[in-house]
C-alpha cells in the first residue's frame, strides 16, 4: 500500500533524524563553547553502543539499565577527554585540537576492534514487536527511539534554559569573555559540556543499536553526517542541529526509497556541497564572535 | 635577520648529498623488502609534501587529500588499462586531471573558513571515495582495478624494483626541488602570511583567495602525482586507497616530521614508516598506539622533529640579536604632576 | 585596596603595558584617561584575569592576584563592566542579571534582593526584564552591563568606557549613577575617553599614553593641568 510505505519512510526518517539530532546536538554544544569540531564524537557514539551491548551480554543487564551505565561511563570518558586532551590544547592553534580529535578517534576505534573484534553484533532489545498506530504498523523500538529522543531534547532544553548551571553553557557560548567576567569557570563548563555531549551520543547509539547492529565503524558515518548537519544548521546552533538532523533523516529515508538506495549515503554530502557552495556560512549562520 | 652561514651551506649540500646516498642504495642492496619500503616512503613523501603546502604553509587543514591521491591513481590506472595509453602521457594527464578537480573543489571550498573548510574537505574526500567505490562500470568498484601495465618510457621498461626505485626517486627529488623554490619564493612567503593572519594579508593587498586556491591546487597535484606513481608501482588498485584513513596517516607523517618545514615530510614519512615496519609484530596494537601518538605529538611537539630543531635555532639567533642590539631601553619613569603629591 | 606594581603586559611580541604603577584606595572613584589604544582596556583585562601580566604584581586587599583565573578574581570582589559590554544578547535582561550574581548563586534570597536593588537603580530594566538583552538600545544595554557587574556585589567595580556611543543626556545620567554607586560604598575604576564628565565625578585620575602612565593626580589638578586640558578637554 502506498500510504503504508510512505508512512514507514516517514517513521524511518524520524528515527534517523532522532539519532542524527542527538549526535549533532553534542557536537554543536561542544563547538559552541570551545570552537572545536570534535571529530572523535562519532566514536564516542560507537563506544556507547558497545558498552550497552557489553553490559547486556556480559553482565546480563536489562536494556534500560545497560543504557544508563553506558551513558554514565561515556559522560566520564567525555570529561576525561576534555581534561586530558582538549583543555591543554585550548590555546594552541585550532588545527592542533582538530588533529588531536582525529587521534582520539583513531584510538577509540582501534580499542573497540581490539576488545570486541571487527564483527557485526546484534543488540537485542525487549521491544522487537510491532504495534499498530492509526491502522499503520510501526515497531516498538522505532517508536521508543523517537519518543526517547524527544524526551532527551526537551530535558536538555530545560536544563540549558531553566537551571543556573545549564545557563553557564549558553552564557559561555553566547559571549565567552562575558561569561568569564561574571565568574563562570571555563574549565567546569567545558567539562560539563563534554560530559553531556558524550552522554547524549551514548544514548543515541544505544537506542539505535537494535535496529542498526553494532560494529566498530558505526560511528564514522553518523559522525560525518552530524557534521553536515551542524554546518548546515549553523555551528553552535541548537535549533539548527535538531532541525537539520530531522531534515537529513527524512531526506535520506525518502531519497533512499524513491531514488536509489545505493547512493543514499551520498545524499548528505551532496547536500552539504550544494549548500556550502551557495552559502559559505551555512544555512542558519551564527555571527562570528 | 642574518642567516647563519653554516645553515645555508648545509641546506645547499643537503639535496645533492642525499640524492647520492639515495641513488646508491639499490646498488648496495637488492633486498626487495627494503627497496619496497623506500619506494613507499618516497611516494607518500610526495603526497605529504603536498599536504604540507596547504596545511603547513597556508594554514588550511584539507582532509580530502587521500581522495586526490585516489583520483591520480585511478586516472593513471584507467588510462593505462582501459585506454591503453603509455606511461608518461597517462602520468601527465592524471596529474593535470587531479589538479583540475582540485581547482574546482578549491574554488568552492576555500571560501569557507577554518573549521568549515576542514569539514567540507572531509566530506569531499568521502564523496570521492564513494564515487570510486560505486561507479563500478568505470572503476571496477570494490573488485579492484587490476593489471596495470609496467611503466615504460620509450624503450626503457621499469620492470625491476630497482628501476621503479629510480623512477620514483627522480620524481621525489623533482618535487623537493620545486617545493624548495616555492617555499623560499615570494609565493611561499605569501602562503605563510596567509597562515599567520588572513585579515592582515588581505589588508596588505594580497589576493588571499587566489593564493589559497593556488596552494590547494598545487597540493592536489602532488597528491595526484603520488597516486599515479603508486598505481604504476603496485599495479592494482582498490577504492580503499582513497580512504580518509590514509589522510590521517599522512597527517601523522607530516606532524612527526614537522609541519611547515621543507624536510619535515620526508623525515616524518621515513621515520614513521620505518617504525611501523619494526613494530610489525605488534600489528594488533599498532592502531591503538597510533592515535595517542598523534595526540601526544600535537600537544608536546606540535612542530615536529625538524620544526623543533628550526625553532630552537631561530630562538638562539633571536636571543643573540637582542643582545647585540640591546633593544630594550630603560623604561621611562612616570611623570607625576608637580603639585599632585603635595596636594593641599 | 588595589595596587598594581610595575605591571607589564605583552601581546605576543608587542608590549602593550610598560611598568604600570597604580593604586585605588577604598571608597575612591578613580578615572583612567587615555586615547583609543592607549592601554586602558589592557589594564582592565589584566586586573580581571583575562590577560596574564608578563611581569609585575597585582595586589588586592593584601592578596597577590596576578595570574589568578577570571572567576577567582570575581569571587575576590572585583567585577568588570567591559568595553563592548559583552552581554548575553540572546538571553533576557533578568537572566543576564541573574548570571551576574553567579558567584553568589547559592544564596537565592541574596540574589533576589540584589535584583530588586538593580531594578530600583535602573527602573527601565524592570520594564524590559523579560526582553532579550540584544533588543535593548545602547544606553539600556549599558545599564544592563553595569547592573550585571553590580550583581556580583563587588568591592571594586571596573567600568571600561561606559559612555561610548551613547547620547549626551544618557551619558550624564550614567555618570550620576556611577557617582551614586561610588557613594554607596563601591570603589570604582573608570576608564574613559570622555575626560570632562569623568573628571567631574572622580577623586583622582591617571593618564595613560602608549601603554605608559604619564600623569597622575587629583581630579582638580588634572582638570587644571595645561597638557590635560589641551589633549583631553579640548580647551
Amino acid at each position: 500500500m502506498e500510504v503504508e510505505l510512505f508512512f514507514q519512510q516517514i517513521v524511518n526518517g524520524l528515527v534517523l533524524g532522532s539519532v542524527y539530532s542527538l549526535v549533532a546536538l553534542g557536537i554543536t554544544l561542544i563547538y559552541g563553547i570551545m570552537q572545536l569540531p570534535n571529530f572523535a564524537h562519532g566514536h564516542l557514539y560507537m563506544l556507547g553502543a558497545y558498552l550497552t551491548l557489553f553490559m547486556m551480554t556480559m553482565y546480563g543487564f536489562h536494556y534500560w539499565p545497560a543504557i544508563l551505565v553506558s551513558v554514565a561511563v561515556l559522560v566520564l570518558i567525555g570529561m576525561l577527554l576534555e581534561r586530558l586532551v582538549f583543555r591543554p590544547l585550548h590555546n594552541a592553534p585550532h588545527i592542533n585540537s582538530m588533529i588531536a580529535a582525529v587521534g582520539v578517534m583513531l584510538f577509540i576505534e582501534a580499542l573497540a576492534r581490539k576488545m570486541w573484534g571487527s564483527d557485526y553484533h546484534r543488540l537485542d532489545s525487549p521491544y522487537e514487536d510491532a504495534i499498530s498506530l492509526f491502522g499503520l504498523t510501526i515497531t516498538q523500538q522505532r517508536l521508543i527511539i523517537i519518543i526517547a529522543a524527544i524526551v532527551l531534547m526537551i530535558g536538555l532544553n530545560l536544563f540549558l534554559k531553566r537551571t543556573v548551571i545549564g545557563s553557564t553553557i549558553e552564557a559561555m557560548a553566547q559571549n565567552r569573555e562575558g561569561a568569564f567576567l561574571v565568574g563562570i569557570n571555563a574549565n567546569k563548563v567545558s567539562l560539563l559540556t563534554f560530559g553531556i555531549a558524550s552522554g547524549l551520543a551514548a544514548a543515541a547509539a544505544s537506542l539505535a543499536a537494535p535496529i542498526n547492529l553494532v560494529y566498530p565503524s558505526m560511528g564514522a558515518m553518523v559522525n560525518l553526517k552530524a557534521f553536515v548537519i551542524i554546518v548546515l544548521g549553523g555551528m553552535g546552533s541548537i535549533p539548527g542541529a535538531v532541525l537539520g538532523g530531522y531534515i537529513l533523516g527524512l531526506a535520506e529515508s525518502i531519497s533512499g526509497t524513491y531514488i536509489n538506495s545505493e547512493y543514499k549515503d551520498l545524499a548528505a554530502f551532496v547536500i552539504l556541497v550544494l549548500i556550502l557552495t551557495l552559502k559559505p556560512t551555512g544555512l542558519f549562520a551564527k555571527e562570528a564572535r | 635577520m642574518k642567516k647563519n652561514p653554516v645553515h645555508n651551506r648545509v641546506s645547499k649540500l643537503a639535496v645533492p648529498v642525499l640524492t647520492l646516498i639515495a641513488a646508491a642504495i639499490p646498488l648496495l642492496t637488492s633486498n626487495t623488502y627494503y627497496l619496497d619500503i623506500f619506494i613507499k616512503v618516497f611516494i607518500w613523501t610526495i603526497a605529504v609534501s603536498g599536504m604540507n603546502i596547504i596545511a603547513g604553509y597556508t594554514g588550511q587543514l584539507s582532509l580530502a587529500h587521500a581522495g586526490f591521491f585516489g583520483i591520480g591513481a585511478y586516472a593513471l590506472g584507467l588510462l593505462m588499462t582501459k585506454a591503453e595509453m603509455p606511461f608518461l602521457p597517462s602520468l601527465a594527464i592524471a596529474v593535470v586531471l587531479t589538479g583540475l578537480v582540485g581547482s574546482v573543489v578549491g574554488v568552492i571550498s576555500l571560501r569557507l573558513k577554518g573549521h568549515y573548510f576542514a569539514i567540507f574537505s572531509l566530506c569531499v574526500g568521502v564523496i570521492i571515495l564513494l564515487i570510486i567505490e560505486k561507479w563500478e562500470s568505470l572503476t571496477e568498484g570494490v573488485r579492484g582495478l587490476l593489471g596495470i601495465p609496467i611503466p615504460k618510457i620509450g624503450s626503457l621498461e621499469f620492470a625491476t624494483i630497482s628501476a621503479q626505485y629510480y623512477l620514483i626517486l627522480f620524481f621525489l627529488i623533482l618535487t623537493l626541488l620545486v617545493n624548495r623554490r616555492v617555499i623560499h619564493s615570494l609565493v611561499g612567503r605569501t602562503f605563510l602570511s596567509i597562515r599567520n593572519s588572513e585579515e592582515l594579508a588581505e589588508a596588505l593587498g594580497i589576493n588571499v583567495m587566489q593564493s589559497k586556491i593556488l596552494a590547494f591546487v598545487y597540493s592536489t597535484v602532488l597528491a595526484g602525482l603520488a597516486g599515479a606513481l603508486y598505481a604504476g608501482y603496485i599495479r592494482f588498485l582498490g577504492p580503499d586507497i582513497a580512504n580518509v584513513e590514509h589522510t590521517f596517516d599522512m597527517l601523522l607523517y607530516l606532524l612527526v616530521g614537522g609541519i611547515s618545514t621543507l624536510w619535515g615530510p620526508l623525515v616524518g614519512t621515513a621515520l614513521v614508516t620505518v617504525l611501523m615496519q619494526w613494530l610489525q609484530s605488534w600489528q594488533e596494537y599498532r592502531m591503538i598506539i597510533f592515535g595517542p601518538i598523534l595526540v601526544i605529538l600535537v600537544m608536546f611537539l606540535p612542530y615536529g622533529i625538524i620544526g623543533a630543531f628550526v625553532r630552537r635555532k631561530m630562538k638562539r639567533q633571536w636571543e643573540q640579536e637582542m643582545q647585540e642590539n640591546s633593544i630594550e631601553r630603560p623604561g621611562m619613569r612616570d611623570q607625576r604632576l608637580a603639585g599632585g603629591e603635595l596636594d593641599a | 585596596m588595589l595596587k598594581l606594581v610595575d605591571v607589564s603586559v605583552r601581546y605576543g611580541s608587542f608590549k602593550a603595558l610598560h611598568s604600570i604603577n597604580l593604586e585605588i584606595n577604598e571608597g575612591e572613584l578613580v578615572v583612567l584617561l587615555g586615547a583609543n589604544g592607549a592601554g586602558k582596556s589592557t589594564i582592565f583585562r589584566t586586573i580581571s584575569g583575562l590577560v596574564k601580566p608578563a611581569s609585575g604584581e597585582l595586589h588586592f586587599n593584601g592578596k597577590e592576584i596576578g595570574g589568578w583565573s577570571p572567576d577567582r578574581i570575581v569571587k575576590a570582589g572585583i567585577a568588570q563592566c567591559p568595553e563592548g559590554r559583552k552581554l548575553f544578547l540572546e538571553m533576557s535582561v533578568v537572566k543576564n542579571l541573574i548570571l551576574g550574581g553567579f558567584v553568589h548563586r547559592k544564596d537565592k534570597a541574596e540574589i533576589a534582593r540584589s535584583l530588586q536593588h538593580m531594578f530600583e537603580l535602573f527602573p527601565i530594566l524592570y520594564e524590559k526584564k523579560d526582553q532579550a538583552a540584544g533588543s535593548l538600545s545602547g544606553g539600556q544595554q549599558q545599564m544592563v552591563a553595569i547592573a550585571r557587574a553590580l550583581m556580583a556585589k563587588p568591592k571594586l567595580l571596573l567600568l571600561d568606557e561606559p559612555s561610548i556611543g551613547l547620547a549626551p543626556l544618557v551619558v550624564e545620567q550614567m555618570f550620576q549613577t556611577i557617582a551614586e554607586i561610588n557613594r554607596s560604598g563601591t570603589s570604582v575604576l573608570l576608564a574613559e575617553q570622555n575626560a570632562y564628565a569623568a573628571l567631574q565625578i572622580a577623586h583622582r585620575g591617571y593618564i595613560i599614553e602608549n601603554g605608559r602612565l604619564v600623569l597622575e593626580g587629583s581630579s582638580g589638578r588634572l582638570r587644571n593641568n595645561e597638557e590635560v586640558r589641551r589633549a583631553y578637554l579640548g580647551a
